[in-house]
């Protein structure tokens, strides 16, 4: 035995002694693992204190030691305030494995001689692992300062603003034509009701004419290479049909362009738009797109009005879809949300009840841009409800559907009844289950709509039907609603309801998430590194979550993160390159047999595939250090450090050397 | 102590879920049985089939895999790939004689340490049922383990 | 053979198996003339005769070079097992069944009783008395001795030192020929022998390595025998199609010649280098390529494997971890 290990129980108080016999664990250690190569074991009341690092520091410099075993508390709490002091002695850090036998023993176990035995035990799997530690050198590398941006929607805008104001280059992508996202629909935001237009509208204009923010709307990503700090991300961006270099955006070819189709995105169904358009009049970038699914030269041939008309020839009906490469050090998801799709509900009746509509619906019916300018009236255009009902917490907080709250829900529809009770001086019933109201000025604005005399029916509703059973509901919808605060049964006749669609994960968000190496929770939301003190970092380095793509929440919320994950991606670019703890898989090549196994197991594509020597090779830059290629090699050619076979199995024998009963059984072969 | 029989358990465990839940279960004082020797895994994904066959060799009378919730893998989804070794070892161990129960796969997240602690107090019992698994002792697969009736007495065949 | 004191010595044994391993020997050619010009054969059962009292009377460590094939299954075997290893000074345990047991260590999922039922008291038997072999018999001779049977099967390093290993059901002759030359320049003072416990006469990775087959990145949702696979695509990965070939987890050194003759690999050379437990490689791997999240689904795919262990430890049971099951381990001295 070659090493020199020492061994540092602590008493941490009487946190571990109160339950261990330190001094016995310490004398037994230096006794019984003196085989392994332990060559001092000392107890001390708080080994983390400044005094009791020394300790370790004095022997690792008077009596040459090699290795050392802290036994302590949860390597999670102070791994690295022993790895430092054993740097400080110059003993490279990774020599010292620090074992839990407070968490993991004195805690959580009250009979005192078998906690002493299970710290022994514990200890000489230290022992024994410790023995096959490896000097390891945290890994550096540099961060590209550009940042990737993905969706366009507040969370995003903010983010791109807040990372360009601070010089440094953003690409921010969006599928549709326009930035603006969700936003751009509403008529009004809860609880100010200020115009959403005319808050966002300058965001979005800063962000087009930003000179760090290359727009990239009408386009998505395909593919994401690399890893922290050097991503290389190819982006498809579709064909518009229109030169950017030439348009002017003056608005003559959709004005001009003789076919008109229903809006289903920024409209929500309600509206039409041109076969050459842009989303919505304030739209950023100014450009139109042709949607060729319906025009009439790519289905037939003919037409052409847009290019006849174009003033600066930059209708391109050649161009097509382009494939560009940006290298970026960070990437920000703020991918939003997508609205419940309250079909899903069949007794509420939406499609087969004409009058039934989404949120959605009713935010451009209200809004003065929308189709109806602003008049909230029925299908047909022009009655003015006397009677709205509105739902919320459809499809949210209901085990058949999300069991989780939409949280813009209420507000939302509060926001809806003054709406309409503005508007039309219509009667307005809120269905809720709990009201909630938690941020600023929002009970306020629920107490706004209390005296406004909207009635508030606390009840799940049960069913919203046609069929009447008085003359008085005769031609009307019915809402069919247990009223929970009298407890009676309730069938309130309205003209119109409001179904208040909860919010949830993009459809796609599971292959974006596979795209970009991230995990969703069980719901579907891109989960965050930790729930509170980490909200925008993901388990991925490198790629940060904003707004609704972590999860429903409301405009303020949205916009804090946008600038929350601005924040740790301008902390990353300042620090010009970062350091990753050296826990990676690596391959010994000439062991490897090209079998490809391990090649489709890695979540971050960190294997690579030689074709040409028919091997396989391990990025140790895109590795995490999950060791499941290790562990699934059937020619035993991948190693992984810090985790290796034989750090695992020689803990193992040295678990398995003291049997709970305190027995001592053989020493573990050297 | 009393004659009664306390396994020993081998526990791996993943480094972002059922360590963690084991670290919580230490700072709330949850009590639990002291027969679970844990070992850290960066990932339920790193368990190698050779860890059980080790652990059961020297001296293990029983094994417990934990890792993260289906969906909820730091790694995106390696522990699925964790349930899969160990559904086809849990096969291959009932070939060899070891009773199914002597593996265990659970799924705990870092804030389940209550139910981290429950769930090894039930193992431990069951375990207890099941009696000494006495595989033998430790060694590194190249040496002779072979028990003492192995070793040193040869079998008569029946007349 | 001619017999020559000046030349070094050279044994081979045949224990618990099938005797492949002497053929693949005889198999290597004209090369084995070069065995006979080089090497004094002083003890070889199946090429000549020569008593076990012979070999007791040398002197120890006077044989340069055993080959000694079979696993640990009597008496009989482990004696001369420890007398071999007395009197030798390059042990090899020579072949699959002594490197790690072979198909003679799948016994070891049996208790010893239970293989000798089998084998003397099945309807496939042809015993109408009953009768069962006797350690002793007494004729008018005098006492008549066979060997006992052992528990379980080792392989030879379970019982005594072994100096290198080379596998393979049996090795194949291009690399006992080899390794026979390597021998043969050692002796002249011409090539310096490999670090003791090397496994020899082998490749450095595992049969894929050798194997033309395509290959892709594995996902796998159905395991077949490979008499279920119609047709079996001659150019692609066999594992890919579902076959569960043992070539990746296999050391190399075989030509990948199952594979290449439209058969899966079965593993009979072992496990790659620094492998402490061949099965568990195997375990691992398949399982990991399975395409299923869901346990119904898994277990269904699993179900295309329904013999696990004759899979996975085909040629490794006795030397794997676990060696032998339980009912075979807890069987007491009769």
């Amino acid at each position: 035995m070659t090493e020199r290990i020492g061994v540092y129980v602590c008493h941490c108080g009487t946190n571990i002694a109160g339950v261990v016999d330190v001094a016995e664990v310490s004398r037994w250690a230096g006794e019984h693992l003196a085989g392994q190569g332990v060559v001092v074991s000392r107890d001390y009341k708080f080994m983390c204190s400044s005094l009791g690092q020394e300790l370790i520091q004095k022997d690792i410099k008077e009596l040459g030691l090699t290795r050392v075993v802290v036994a302590a508390c949860s390597p999670h709490l102070h791994e690295k305030t022993f790895r430092n002091a054993c740097a400080s002695a110059d003993l490279n850090p990774y020599l010292c494995e620090l074992v839990s036998i407070r968490e993991q023993d004195s805690w959580v176990h009250t009979d005192k001689s078998a906690a002493t035995d299970k710290a022994k035990a514990i200890i000489s799997g230290g022992v024994a692992r410790v023995a096959h530690h490896e000097a390891l050198e945290p890994l550096r590398v540099p961060i590209h300062p550009a940042t990737l941006i993905v969706g366009g929607g507040i969370a995003g805008i903010q983010a791109a603003l807040e990372i360009a104001d601070a010089g440094y280059r953003v690409y921010l992508v969006e599928r549709e034509p326009s930035i603006g996202g969700h936003m751009a629909q509403f008529d009004k935001t809860f609880p100010t009701l200020d115009c959403s237009a005319c808050i966002l509208t300058p965001k979005m204009v800063d962000a087009g004419n930003h000179p760090n923010i290359t727009l990239l709307t009408w386009s998505e990503v395909v593919k994401v290479d690399g890893y922290v700090g050097n991503f290389a991300v190819t982006i498809n961006k579709k064909a518009r049909y229109v030169n950017e270099e030439l348009c002017t955006g003056c608005g003559i070819c959709w004005e001009k362009c003789p076919w008109k189709v229903t809006d289903e995105v920024f409209e929500a169904g309600l509206g039409k738009r041109k076969v050459i358009y842009v989303p919505f009049p304030q739209a950023v970038p100014k450009y139109p797109v042709i949607d060729a699914e319906n025009c009439a030269y790519f289905l037939k041939g003919t037409c052409k009005a847009c290019e006849k008309f174009c003033p600066t020839d930059a209708i391109d009906f050649t161009q097509k879809d382009e494939q560009i490469t940006v290298e970026v050090g960070n990437i920000i998801l703020a991918t939003g949300y997508d609205l419940f799709d309250v079909r899903r509900i069949p007794q509420y009746g939406y499609g087969r009840l004409p009058n039934v509509y989404t949120s959605l619906e009713f935010e451009r019916l209200s809004n003065a841009a929308g189709p109806t300018g602003g008049n909230i009236v029925l299908r047909d255009g022009k009655t003015v409800p006397k009677t709205v009902g509105i739902v919320h917490c459809v499809g949210s907080r209901d085990q058949n559907y999300n069991p989780y709250c939409s949280v813009i829900c209420c507000m939302q529809s509060l926001k809806f009844a003054h709406l309409v009770h503005e508007r039309t001086g219509a009667e307005v019933y809120n269905f809720y289950i709990d009201m909630r109201t938690p941020f600023k000025d929002y009970e306020e604005f629920y107490q706004r709509l209390l005296a406004e005399g909207t009635h508030f029916v606390r009840g799940k509703v049960a069913e919203i039907t046609d069929f009447a059973r008085t003359p008085e509901e005769e031609g009307r919808m019915i809402i069919q609603v247990e009223d929970t605060l009298i407890g009676k049964q309730r069938r309130i006749p309205v003209d119109m309801v409001i179904l208040s669609a909860g919010l949830e994960p993009r459809q796609d968000a599971k292959e974006v998430g596979k795209l970009f190496g991230l995990a969703c929770g069980t719901a579907g939301w891109f989960i965050e590194r930790h729930p509170k003190l980490d909200p925008v970092a993901t388990m991925t380095e490198g790629i940060f979550i904003a707004g609704c793509a972590q999860g429903p929440k409301d405009i303020p919320a949205s916009v804090a993160q946008g600038a929350g994950a601005a924040a740790r991606v301008l902390g990353k670019i300042q620090q010009k390159e970062i350091s990753l703890e050296p826990v990676r898989a690596s391959i010994n090549e000439q062991q490897c047999s090209g079998c490809r196994i391990c090649n489709g197991l890695c979540p971050f594509n960190a294997i690579l595939f030689h074709e040409d020597r028919m091997v396989s090779e391990v990025n140790p830059a895109l590795c995490q250090g999950c060791g499941t290629c290790v562990a699934a090699c059937p020619a035993g050619a991948i190693s992984g450090t810090g985790f290796s076979n034989e750090q695992i199995l020689s803990q193992i024998e040295g678990l398995l050397l003291v049997n709970v009963n305190g027995k001592t059984t053989e020493a573990v072969p050297a | 102590m009393t004659d009664q029989f306390e396994p020993t358990i081998i526990g791996f465990t993943c480094n972002w879920c059922s360590y963690r839940a084991a670290d919580m279960a230490g700072t709330a004082r949850m009590k639990y049985s002291p027969n679970v020797r844990l070992i850290r895994l960066m990932c339920s994904g790193r368990l190698d089939p050779t860890f059980v066959f080790k652990a059961f060799a020297g001296g293990a009378d029983a094994v417990l895999i934990t890792g993260c919730h289906p969906g909820d893998c730091h790694y995106v989804e390696q522990n699925y790939k964790a349930l899969r070794r160990y559904l086809l070892l849990k096969r291959v161990l009932a070939q060899m004689g070891i009773e199914p129960q002597r593996i265990k796969l659970l799924w705990a997240s870092a804030a389940e340490g209550a139910i981290f602690a429950a769930e090894i107090n039930k193992y431990v019992e069951e375990v207890r049922a099941l009696g000494p698994l006495h595989w033998g002792k430790s060694g590194n697969g190249s040496k002779p383990i072979v028990p003492d009736e192995a070793k040193e007495s040869r079998t008569e065949v029946p007349a | 053979m001619t017999a020559n004191g000046n030349k070094p010595k050279f044994a081979m044994y045949w224990a618990a198996s099938c005797g492949g391993c002497e053929i693949a020997v005889l198999n290597i050619h004209e090369k084995i003339l070069d065995v006979d010009a080089n090497f004094d054969v002083v003890f070889w059962p199946v090429a000549m005769d020569a008593k076990y009292k012979d070999v007791e009377a040398m002197e120890d460590g006077s044989i340069l070079l055993t080959l000694f094939n079979g696993g640990i299954r009597n008496e009989e075997n482990e004696h001369l097992a420890k007398l071999l290893r007395r009197k030798t000074k390059i042990l090899v345990a020579f072949g699959s069944c002594a490197c790690e047991g072979c198909i003679p260590g799948l016994a070891n999922l049996c208790p010893v009783g239970e293989i000798v039922q089998t084998a003397f008291n099945t309807i496939s038997t042809d015993n109408p008395h009953g009768i069962y072999p006797r350690t002793s018999y007494d004729v008018p001779e005098g006492e008549l001795h066979i060997p006992k049977l052992a528990p379980i099967l080792r392989p030879l390093d379970q019982v005594v030192d072994v100096d290198y290993y080379m596998p393979g059901c049996p090795p194949e002759s291009h690399q006992i020929a080899a390794v026979v030359d390597l021998v043969i320049k050692v002796v002249r003072g011409e090539a310096e022998l490999p670090p003791k416990g090397c496994v020899i006469g082998v490749g450095d990775s595992t049969v894929c390595d050798e194997c033309p087959r395509a290959r892709n990145v594995k996902s796998i949702t159905e395991f077949k025998r490979i008499q279920d696979v119609a047709p079996v695509d001659p150019t692609l990965c066999l594992l890919e199609q579902g076959i569960p070939c043992n070539g990746p987890a296999t050391r190399s050194g075989c030509n990948a010649r199952c594979p290449n003759v439209g058969a899966q690999c079965i593993g009979c050379y072992g496990p790659a280098e620094g492998v402490l437990d061949y099965g568990a490689r195997l375990i691992s791997a398949f399982a990991s390529v399975i395409d299923a999240k869901e346990p119904e689904e898994i277990e269904r795919i699993l179900d295309g494997i329904p013999d696990p262990v004759g899979q996975v430890y085909r040629f490794n049971l006795a030397g794997s971890l676990l060696k032998a099951n339980m009912d075979a381990w807890r069987v007491k001295a009769g």
